[in-house]
Parts: C-alpha cells; structure tokens; sequence
C-alpha cells in the first residue's frame, strides 16, 4: 500500500498500452479491460448456473427420484435461478456496456474509472460467498430466487445469513455500476453527441441504469427486513406480531418486476443495433424507440402484483395490476414493429450475430406473448406457479436476454479482437441453440398447461414425455454452449485481420476505430455530425 | 455541454479497488458468521474478527483511496467535466439512498393501512380475524396478534419530547451547514470551521438523544425489536436513520479535518458540497420519520 | 447441420417408447365448474389471439427475410419514419388490449363473489398435508399424500395416480356453493384444483377466500402450488364430490367415527398396540422431517435416534410434540393428532430404532394434558 503517494504522478500518458501479467486484470481502471473481466465472469457463472439447470433436467428426465433428493433439487433451483439472473445476465450486460459505450458517444473511458475496477471485482466474491453455502451445514439457500417469507425466515437454512450478504454486496456491485454508466452517458459524450444522436443500445443502458438505481436498494431492504426476522426477532413478516408475508412478496416484486426488464432492455438496444446493420438499412423509428423503452421502464413500476394473483389481492388491485401489465404490450410491441419494418425492403444478409438478433424477436416474441396471457389474472389462476411460467420467462430469458448477448459478442467480437469471425462455427452455434432451446422450453408450455407446478423434483406420469423431450432440448443446448465458448477462445487467439468497419452495413462511432480499437479508445473527442 | 474535453483524465491502475473488494467479502462473510454464531446455528467465532478485520481495512482502505483522490485533485489533475462526473455520481448515489429508505417507508404505510386492520377483522381480508380473535387492530399496536412470541410495547416514544428535540437539532444543522457553505464561498474561514464544528455538534447530539431514547424504549417502555411490527419498523427505520447520521458526522467531520489543512477554495471543493448533500438528504429522511413513525 | 437435426429427432423418437403412460396433454384442463369452463374460454380466446398476432409478425419478417435478402439482388431502401403506421400500430395494439380485458374484468368479478355459500371448510397447509375442517360440521381431518415411497424411490412400479393421491379426499358436495377458507400453519402453500380452477395462496397468520359450485361427480386432483420446503412435491390435493344424499351419508359416518375415535383415550393399551399405531402415526406425519429411520436431516431436522429429549425425560419430549417449538418447523401436534395417535407416536419414538426406554405412554394420560392446556382455546 506504500503506492499510494506515488500512485498520482503515475497519471496514465493516453498512449501506452495496457500493464502486463495478472496485475492488468486486478488493478485495471480500463474499460475495456474491465468490460472483458465482466464477460469472462459471466460466462463462467452461465456455464456454473447452466450445469445446475442440467442437473435439474436430469432429475426431472423421468418421474421418481433418481439423482438427487428434493432438498438439494430445491438449492439447485434457487442456486440456478439467483446465479442466472445475477451472475450471468446482468454481468454480461454490464460487460458489453463497458466496452461500448464510452466508444459509442466517444469517450477514452467511463466516467469513474476506479469506482468501475470496484463494481467489478466485488462480484466473484459475493457469488464465492453464496456457492460456499453449498457446503454449509443445512445446505445451500433453498426457498427459490424469489426468497418468499417464511420460507426463507423462520424455515430457511443457516446459510440464508450468508445469502443476504451475498446480495447486499451484488446490490452495492450493481448501483455502482448504474451510477458510472449514468455518469458516463450523461457527462462524457463527444461534442455533437446530443441525446437524439445516442445510439440506442446506450439509451437503453441509460434507461436501465435508472432501473437499477430505483430497485436495487429496495432488493437490499427486503434482504434487511429477511435479516432481521431470522436474527433480531423482528415480525415483518409473521402475522403473529401484526406483520404480513405477503408484504414480502410486494416489496420483493416492486425490486423484481423491474429486474425483469433491466434484463432485456439492454438487449432491445443491441438488437436495435444488428438489425439495421444487416438489412442495410436505418432503424425505423428511432425516436419511437426511446420513447417506448422509456414507457416500458416508467409502466414496469406498476405492475409488481402480477406476480401475485393468487394471494389474495382485493379486486381493484387486481384488475389494476392486469390493466396495467397488459398495458406494456404496447410500448414491447412498437418495438417489434420497428424491428420488422427496418427489415422491410431492405438488403438482408443471414452472419451469425443478425441470425442471433432474428431468433431474439422471434422468440422473445413468443415469450411476450405468453406473458401477456399471464397478465390475464382470471387465467393466471390456472398458470401460475406451473411450467406455463416457466415456459414464459425462459423464452424472454435465454432465446431473449441470453441470445441477445450473444448476438451482441458475435457482432463485437471483430471489433473487439481485431479477427473476423468464423462464420461457420458461428452459424453451427446458433442452428443447435435455436433448436436446443425450443427443444426445451416449448414443451413446458404443454407440461403447464396440463398442470405440472413449479420447483418440484418429482411429478405425476401425465407428464413425462414432455418432460423428457424438455430433457434431452437442454442437454443440446447445454452442449451447445460449449461451441460457443470455443468460437470466442479461438476468435480472440487468431484469425484474418477484420476491417474498421467490420460488417458491411455498420454504422456508427465504434466502427470508426481500429479493430481492435486503441486501449484508450478516444483520447482527442470526435466530432459527431 | 463539454468544452472541457482536451483534458481527459484517465487514472492510472489502482490497487485500491481489489483491496475494497477484498475487505468487503472479508466484512459480508464475516458479519454473516458472525451473526450465525450469535443464535447458535453456527458456532464458528472467527466471525466477529473477520468482521473487524473487513470493517477496519475497508475504512482504511478508503481513506486511503479518497487521500489518492485528494492528492490528484489538489494537483490539479482533474477537469470540469470529472467534477461533473463526481456531482452526478454522488447525485444519483443519494437517489439509490432514498429508494432504501423507500423499502422501509412502503413497509410502515402497508402494515399500517393493510396488515394491521386486515389481521383486526377490518377490510377486504378481514376474514383473517378468525385466527386471532381477541385481537384488535390499533396502531400504535400494543397488543400484538400473539402477545407471547412477541410481547407489544408497554408505552411508546411520545413525539414531542425528545424526537421533537430532535427534530429541531437536525433542522438547524442543516441551516448551519449552509451557512458554512456560504462562509466557505466567501472564502471566510473561520465562519467555515465555526458552522461546521456547530453542524457536527448537533449531530452528535443528535446521536446521543437516539441512544439515550433507544435505552429508555428497550428498559422502559418495552418497546424493543420483538415488540411486535410496530417495534420493528420503528427499529428498522429510526435505525437506518441514525447510522446514517453517524456516517454524515463521520464525513462531516472529515470535512473539518481538511478545512483544517487548508483544502477547499470558493471555487473547488465538491467533498464539500456532496457531505452537504448527504446531510440534507438525512435531514428530510428524518422529518419524514418524526411525522410518519413518531406523529401520526 | 442437418445431421444435428437427425440427431435430435433420432434421440427424441427413441425415448419415445420407453415412455408407455404418458397423454400429451397439451392444454388446460375446461373442468366442472362455470368458472373453470369461463376461464378455458377465456384462455383460448386470448391464445388465438395472440397466434394471430404471432403469425402476422412473422409472417411480415418471414416475408422481408426471404424477398429482400440480398442474395436476391435486393436493394436498401432508406425510409426510416411513418409517422401514420407509427401511430396506428400504437393505436390497434390498445384496442386489441381493451377487447381483451372485457372478458377477463368480467370474469374476475364472478370469481369475487364469495358471498352466500351453503358449506364453509377451513383449508389449512402444513408443511407437508393439508387440513380440513368443515366449519359447522364438527369434522377435521388431515389429508396426506398416500403414494408409497417405494414409487417414489423407484423400488416399486408407479401406480397410476403416482404423486396424486390422498388417505383421506376432501368430500364435497355437487351442485352447492362451497366457500374455502384458506391458510397455513407454517409457511406459504396454494390450494390448488385445476378441474374447479380454485388456486388460492395459504398464508399463515391470514385468510383468504375462495369459492366453487361443482356440477359433475367425480375424483379431482390437484397439488400444492407455492415451494413450501423440501416435500413440496409430496402434498396433493383430492376431491371427491358426490350426489347430495351420499355426500350427507357420509358426513354423518365420518362424524360417528371422529366421536369414536375420540373414546380409544379412555381405555388401556398394550405396548404392541402402541408401537403399531404409532408406527403408522411416525411416518404419516413426522418422517417427512426426521425421516423413517428417525435419523433427521441435520442441522435443520435433528435426529431422533438418540436424541436427549426422546430418550431422557417423558414430560419434556411430550412437551416438544404436544406444543412444537416456536419458531421453527418443529409444529404444535397437539391439535392435529388425537390423543390416542399422540401417546403411541411418543411411545414409538422412545422404543424405536435402538431408543430402548422401554417407556409406554397411556392414551389416557395424554388425553388428560391436552384437556387442562385446551382450557383456553
Ligand atoms: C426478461 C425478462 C422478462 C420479460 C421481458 C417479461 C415480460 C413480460 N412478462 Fe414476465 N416474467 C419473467 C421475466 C420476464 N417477463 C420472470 C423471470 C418471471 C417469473 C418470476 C418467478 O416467479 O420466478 C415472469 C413472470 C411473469 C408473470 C407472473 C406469472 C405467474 O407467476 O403467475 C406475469 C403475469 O402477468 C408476466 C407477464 C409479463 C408480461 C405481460 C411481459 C411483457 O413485457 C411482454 C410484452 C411483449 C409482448 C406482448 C410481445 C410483443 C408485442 C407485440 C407483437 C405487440 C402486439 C401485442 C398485443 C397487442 C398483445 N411475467
Ligand atoms: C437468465 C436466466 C436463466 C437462464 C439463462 C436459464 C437457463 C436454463 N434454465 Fe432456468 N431458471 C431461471 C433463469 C434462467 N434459466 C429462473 C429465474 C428460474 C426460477 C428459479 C426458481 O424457481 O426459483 C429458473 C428455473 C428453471 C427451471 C425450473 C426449476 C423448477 O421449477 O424446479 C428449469 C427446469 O427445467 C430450468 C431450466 C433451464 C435450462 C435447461 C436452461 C438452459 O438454458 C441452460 C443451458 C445450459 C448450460 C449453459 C450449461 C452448459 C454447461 C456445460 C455443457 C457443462 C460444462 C461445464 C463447465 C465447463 C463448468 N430453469
Ligand atoms: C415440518 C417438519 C417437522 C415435522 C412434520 C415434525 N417435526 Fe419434530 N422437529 C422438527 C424440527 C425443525 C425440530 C427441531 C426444533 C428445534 O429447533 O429445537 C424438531 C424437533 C423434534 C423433537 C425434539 C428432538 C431434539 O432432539 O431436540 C422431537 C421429539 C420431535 N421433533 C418429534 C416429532 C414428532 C413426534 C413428530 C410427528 C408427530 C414430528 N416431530 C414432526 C421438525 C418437524
Ligand atoms: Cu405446500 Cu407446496
Ligand atoms: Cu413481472
């Protein structure tokens, strides 16, 4: 620590080159550097999370108990849910938007540079934190990524102490992260860069940072609140003191509706981004764009109790909450129409990262629609806690969030290494994903329907063929993962010297650069016209 | 809106970070086997040490990163626009601040208007009475649903005394820390170190009435966290609050400390202002608490 | 590719056979009751629907993704604003959504209506059986799920209704409006019946409300439908609705033999007697938790083999199973099992699995304890 009085002659010359060996990665206030850091962490629990799904899947191949007993399968399902969520979808996000956006509105870096290694870093040790809980006496956390009290107060596991620390230091990692990517999109845009010129992958990571501002510290008060019930003697969620669990479940959705969206919003941008390049063509309504992501953001804080029909809620909370959720369909689908009319007469060519952006507004499509059924709360009395729900949220989850990542890497990744892609082993990726993923889900859309609940280990034989179809559409998927780790690896050890501008149809700051870009990628600003 | 581009600054690798990140994991893993420890689910004691070994490197490990901080800016390193970026970083950190108190507030209104009545026969799942007969629905809440597992309070904390008192003392310091910020556009330095030293005073004794309230509710009035909802959002809330305040004094007077050395001029001295910020923030969390959790 | 694709339907249509008992069932089930018919129609109405806007979406991509590739020599165009197609694809989604939310606000309202039932019964979850009380009637008895573990464990062939199916139904009337009452003894369970489309959230310390008027007769089944802790799995939900007349047959034989029951305490029992009814008392309603070999699942089940309070002192282990531990999962039996099953569940705990105390606990002297704490209830 003796470094510190040095540390500030040291101020970086915008020239050279990132330091050398593990130091690099540790010590690093690049946001590139950092970007990368994100990616790999997110990849790794995506590959952690995924081997829990299936380990879920195999247990649920047939009826009956065959692998694993019903307590672990429930810290599978909780562990799987929380690192998806968490560790691999928001992280991947926070990644791409390290890496683009300071290039996108021209900037040599984020706003808050050390503040960003900080974010960072803080999250392989959160997540150490919450896995080590496997090996605790009682187990791994098991009550669902949804913690409903009292499952997770009075009856959770010791190790519920070391899951809500694990999300308080998630939680601090994230508004910290929200707060440098508002300071940057707001503070550190090229001079003609104005707020009608931002590119939308950067609106929507505005938009969604907001998001995280807002529901973050409410995740972290309703971890306070669990805290305090298992260890203080606190009532706030026991009727015996005069509280209520069903005031967990509104604290917790009014953080976890939003969630929902901080997941995928980033994605629309990233596939407001593709689309065009790849049908040659400008997006179509791009102020339309903004304004419904916007309207999406403002209306998700309306709609926590959807999640909730069949608690009890009064009537007119009920139909409040239904009109109001079914009300984000139409923002949702003014941007699909725009994404269909960019298409529209113009010049389409099928690379790996436009098949990855079709295959999103397909599915997501998909996805939201049978969200939309679920909105409906007379018939959310069927659905809800079903494989239906499980259905929905994986196809906006994996062929929505998940794919949209990959589209975003796979038309990155040129740019980012400086190699062109490996069109084959990309389009081999995406043909068994897409397969593997409907595979899996769509039939639990069926399995659903005919009444299979949630979270359960074992279930009666009217489901197994679905079930065993779902099985064997994971395993391919899972699989499949591997091809797609092994395109990155490769694509970042060698291949031909892609151009600046990458895809033909590419337009934009980023593919002004060199590919790869300079460590610091704008140290004099552009002039953005 | 930038005109100051020419001077980008980008700082050098830091170790600071991965060393907070490390005290931090150090603080979290300790305080969560620490706290396990104190009910016997685990009877690991190395907690508590990790705790204070998390607690004690993460503050040094500040002080040490905002003394980089420091040091840079004094140098003249930074630019307008990083100043920017400070304002609206600590600008939106309050924000996030304000939803957490939010999370507190929501569950105060909905045990109030909802729980407590529903659990009293009252409303649309009034129904709920038949598992608590005798029990009616008051707030305060005195007699809890179930009087044995969570005894209610025996009296509560009268507003107008001290919460009152502290009311007053909060407000005026927020006027005092104005005007020492007015002071320091005059660049008048004793009224500077003057109003500060006031505002830091009336924090602390501000610190010291909750403390000798909170004695006097847990000896007393039995009013104690498992008193029941009503003890345990005024814990959570009174509580958040006052540990707030304790870290505003601490910054405040950090702030002293450099007024001390000389730091700040009427034109550069955003620590400063963001420790304004901060206390103001406290401030109107606090009169939100004394009309909400004290008053009505 | 292609021999990826082969692959998959080759791997899928091999498993195929293996699977004998399974119906694809592929939708939601219209039911019994007008509510549940109102809500299958309702469902589809909005599944063909959102098809509908499913295939024109993708068919308006489908089409642009086929004429307008540029293998086929398409040309860009540069158009990127409609401000009319802009605003009516605002406009037609709104309306659609209206049209929408007409039947389901209709709906709803009909499911709100809880007033005027002819029979109130009291469900009650407990970690993991359910709890029926028929309010007015004088009858309280626990439903557990009644698949033998061997099934589950795959020692034994599945039966045909694996995983749903109860010792003791529900029995309900046809024809009569019935009003549940719902909640819980420990942490949040949900009733549910998909063929009379009731899913309420049981929630402790609260009630909620439900109804339903059943037209046919018949066995429905259902399961618990909020995670509820390890045996979540392991607690369905079965009616058996009958014609009036048999359904009041059977209430008032299930009423003499509740009040016979309840004269087993007054006579002496033998410790054979005891151990065999307290076996089958063991494992319907404790070995969910602490396991048919009594060794627990430590820390959060502890072990009975062995345990200080089994084996050391009568009054203390009576007082754990009688009054539970507050708190945790360990539930006050008091209430739940009579005294008859409460005596030989203790004297089976205390002379089972190597606990040799040799201890025998008389109904009677149960039934005398339980009767000086009711004193209040
Ligand atoms: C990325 C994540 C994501 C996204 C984007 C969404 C989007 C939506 N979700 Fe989803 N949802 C989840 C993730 C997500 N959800 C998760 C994780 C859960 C389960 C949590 C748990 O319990 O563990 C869940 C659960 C969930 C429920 C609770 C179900 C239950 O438990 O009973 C409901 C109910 O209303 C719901 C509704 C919706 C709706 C209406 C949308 C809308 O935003 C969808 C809007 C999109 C469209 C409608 C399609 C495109 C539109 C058009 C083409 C326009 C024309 C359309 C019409 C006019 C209809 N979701
Ligand atoms: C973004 C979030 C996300 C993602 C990407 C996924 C991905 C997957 N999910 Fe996930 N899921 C959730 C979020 C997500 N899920 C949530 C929130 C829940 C609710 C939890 C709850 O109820 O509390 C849930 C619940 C859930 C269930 C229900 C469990 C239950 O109710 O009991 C199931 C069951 O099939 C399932 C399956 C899968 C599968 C097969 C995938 C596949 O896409 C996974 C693909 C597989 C891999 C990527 C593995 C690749 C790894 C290898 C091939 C091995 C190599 C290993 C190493 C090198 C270490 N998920
Ligand atoms: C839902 C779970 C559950 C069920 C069902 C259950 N128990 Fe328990 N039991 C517990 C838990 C948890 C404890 C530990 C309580 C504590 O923390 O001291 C416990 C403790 C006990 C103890 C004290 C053991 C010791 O060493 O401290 C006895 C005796 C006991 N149970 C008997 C029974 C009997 C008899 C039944 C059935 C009639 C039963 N239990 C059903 C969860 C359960
Ligand atoms: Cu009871 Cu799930
Ligand atoms: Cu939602």
């Amino acid at each position: 620590m003796s470094a510190v009085g040095t540390e500030v002659d040291t101020h970086d010359d915008h020239h050279h080159g990132p330091a050398r060996g593990i130091g690099r990665w540790l010590f690093t206030t690049n946001h590139k550097d950092i970007g990368t850091l994100y990616l790999f962490f997110s990849l790794i629990m995506f590959l952690i999370g995924g081997s829990m799904a299936l380990l879920i899947r195999a247990e649920l191949f047939q009826p009956g108990l065959q692998l694993i007993e019903p307590g672990f399968f429930n810290q599978m399902t909780t562990l799987h849910g929380l690192i998806m969520v968490f560790g691999a979808v928001m992280p991947a996000f926070v990644g791409l938007a390290n890496w683009m956006i300071p290039i996108m509105i021209g900037a040599p870096d984020m706003a808050l540079p050390r503040m960003n290694n900080w974010s960072f870093w803080i999250l392989p040790f959160a997540f150490a934190m919450l896995l080590s809980s496997l090996f605790m006496e009682g187990g791994a956390p098991n009550f669902g990524w949804t913690f409903y009290a009292p499952l997770s107060t009075t009856y959770a596991p010791p190790s519920v102490t070391y899951f809500v620390f694990g999300v308080h230091m998630m939680g601090i990692s994230s508004i910290m992260g929200a707060i440098n990517i508002i300071a940057t999109i707001t503070n550190m845009r090229a001079p003609g860069m104005t707020w009608m010129k931002l590119p939308l992958f950067v609106w929507t990571w505005l938009i969604t940072a907001f998001l995280l501002l807002a529901v973050m510290p409410v995740l972290a008060g309703v971890v306070t609140m669990v805290l305090t019930d298992v260890h203080f003697g606190t009532s706030f969620f026991n009727a015996a003191g005069g509280g209520d669990p069903v005031l967990f479940q509104h604290v917790f959705w009014f953080f976890g509706h939003p969630e929902v969206y901080i997941m995928i919003l980033p994605a629309f941008g990233i596939v407001s981004h593709i689309i065009p390049t790849f049908a040659r063509k400008p997006l179509f309504g791009y102020a339309s764009m903004v304004y419904a992501t916007a309207s999406i953001a403002v209306l998700s804080f309306t709609v926590w109790a959807h999640h909730m029909f069949t608690v009890g809620i009064p009537l007119a909370g009920e139909l409040f909450f239904m009109y109001a959720t079914m009300a984000i369909a139409v923002p949702t689908g003014v941007k699909v129409f725009n994404w269909m009319a960019t298409m529209w007469r113009g010049s389409i060519t099928f690379e790996t990262p436009m098949l990855f952006a079709l295959a999103f507004v397909v599915l997501f499509t998909i996805g939201g629609l049978s969200g939309l059924m679920l909105a409906i709360a007379p018939s959310d009395f069927q659905y809800h806690d079903t494989y239906f729900v499980v259905a929905h949220f994986h196809y906006v989850l994996v062929p929505g969030a998940v794919f949209g990542i990959m589209a975003g890497v796979y038309f990155w990744l040129p740019k980012w290494t400086g190699h062109v892609l490996d069109e084959r082993a990309g389009r081999r990726h995406f043909w068994l994903s897409f397969i593997g993923v409907n595979l899996t889900f769509f039939p639990m859309h069926f399995i659903g329907l005919a009444g299979m609940p949630r979270r359960i280990p074992d279930y009666a034989l009217q489901f197994a063929d679905f079930n065993m179809v779902a099985s064997i559409g994971a395993f391919l998927f899972g699989f499949s993962q591997l091809l797609f780790v092994w395109n990155v690896i490769s694509n970042i050890r060698k291949g031909r010297q892609a151009t600046d501008q990458v895809w033909e149809g590419a337009q934009g700051l980023e593919w002004e650069l060199s590919s790869p870009p300079p460590y610091h990628s704008f140290s004099e600003p552009p002039k953005v016209n | 809106m930038s005109e100051s581009h020419s001077a980008y600054y980008v700082p050098a690798q830091s170790r600071w970070p991965i060393f907070a990140s490390v005290a931090l994991a150090f603080l979290g893993y300790g305080a969560a086997t620490f706290i396990n420890s104190l009910s016997g689910d685990t009877p690991a004691s190395y907690g508590v040490f990790l705790l204070i070994a998390g607690m004690t490197l993460l503050t040094l490990i500040l002080f040490g990163w905002f003394g980089n901080v420091i040091t840079e800016s004094r140098a003249g390193l930074y630019s307008g626009q990083l100043d920017r970026s400070f304002r609206i970083g600590m600008v939106w950190f309050i924000f996030s601040e304000v939803m957490f108190f939010a999370a507190f507030f929501g569950t105060l209104f909905y045990v109030r208007t909802l729980a407590v009545p529903w659990l009293g026969g009252e409303g649309d799942k009034g129904v709920s009475q038949m598992l608590w007969p005798q029990f009616t629905a008051a707030w305060p809440l005195m007699e809890t649903p179930d009087n044995t597992l969570f005894p209610g309070p025996k009296a509560t904390v009268s507003p107008w005394h001290i919460p009152l008192f502290n009311t007053m003392l909060l407000v005026s310091s927020s006027v005092t820390v104005t005007l020492a910020h007015h002071a320091l556009l005059r660049n008048d330095r004793k009224r500077l170190k003057q109003w500060l030293a006031a505002t830091i005073a009336l924090g602390i004794i501000f610190i010291g009435f909750q403390a000798y309230e909170y004695a006097e509710a847990y000896h007393e009035l039995g009013l104690t966290l498992n008193a029941g909802i009503y003890g345990a959002t005024f814990f959570i809330l009174t509580g958040f609050h006052g540990l707030h305040v304790t870290l505003g004094t601490l910054i405040l007077f950090i702030i002293l400390m450099r007024v001390m050395r000389g730091h700040f001029d009427p034109q550069k001295h955003f620590a400063f202002e963001a420790a304004s910020w901060y206390w103001h923030f406290v401030d109107v969390v606090w009169v939100g608490l004394f009309l909400f959790v004290y008053v009505l | 590719m292609a021999s990826a694709l082969a692959f998959v339907a080759a791997l899928a249509l091999a498993c195929m056979p293996a699977v004998v008992s399974g119906a694809w069932e592929v939708n939601l089930d219209p039911g019994v009751t007008e509510i549940s018919r109102a809500i299958f129609d309702l469902h589809m109405t909005i599944f063909w629907i959102c098809v509908a806007i499913a295939c024109l979406v993708f068919g308006v991509m489908l089409w642009a993704a086929y004429f307008h590739r540029k293998s086929r020599g398409a040309v860009a165009k540069h158009f990127h604003e409609n401000t009319f197609l802009e605003i009516l694809w605002t406009l037609i989604p709104i309306g659609i959504l209206v049209l929408m939310a007409v039947p389901a606000t209709a709906t709803l309202i009909k499911i709100y209506d809880p007033r005027d039932a002819e029979l109130d019964v009291l469900v009650t979850g407990y970690q993991w059986r359910w709890r029926y009380q028929y309010l007015d009637q004088e009858l309280d008895y626990f439903s557990n799920m009644s698949t033998p573990m061997e099934q589950v464990t795959n020692q034994a062939a599945k039966g045909e209704n694996y995983l749903l199916e109860v010792d003791r139904p529900l029995v309900l009337p046809v024809g009569k409006k019935i009003r549940f009452l719902l909640t819980s003894n420990d942490v949040i369970h949900s009733w549910w019946v998909p063929a009379i489309a009731v899913k309420q959230d049981a929630i402790p310390g609260f009630v909620n409300e439900a109804w339903t008027v059943i037209d046919k007769p018949g066995i429905y089944r259902g399961q618990c439908a909020e995670l509820c802790g390890q045996n979540h799995a392991f607690m369905p939900i079965v009616l058996d609705v009958r014609e009036e007349e048999e359904f009041a047959a059977w209430l008032s034989e299930a009423q003499a033999e509740a009040a016979a029951a309840g004269q087993e305490s007054t006579r002496e029992w033998t410790m054979d007697e005891l151990m065999a009814r307290g076996e089958e008392v063991y494992n319907t309603n404790c070995a969910a938790c602490h396991q048919v070999t009594g060794a627990g699942v430590p820390p959060v089940f502890p072990a009975l083999v062995g345990s200080p309070v089994v084996t050391g002192d009568i009054a203390a282990h009576e007082a754990i199973v009688l009054q539970g531990k507050a708190g945790t999962a360990m539930q006050s039996f008091a209430s739940q099992l009579s005294a008859a099953d409460l005596a030989a569940v203790i004297t089976y705990e205390r002379n089972a699995w190597g606990n040799n105390t040799g201890d025998l606990i008389q109904p009677s002297a149960i039934a005398e304890k339980l009767s000086n704490a009711t004193g209040g209830e």
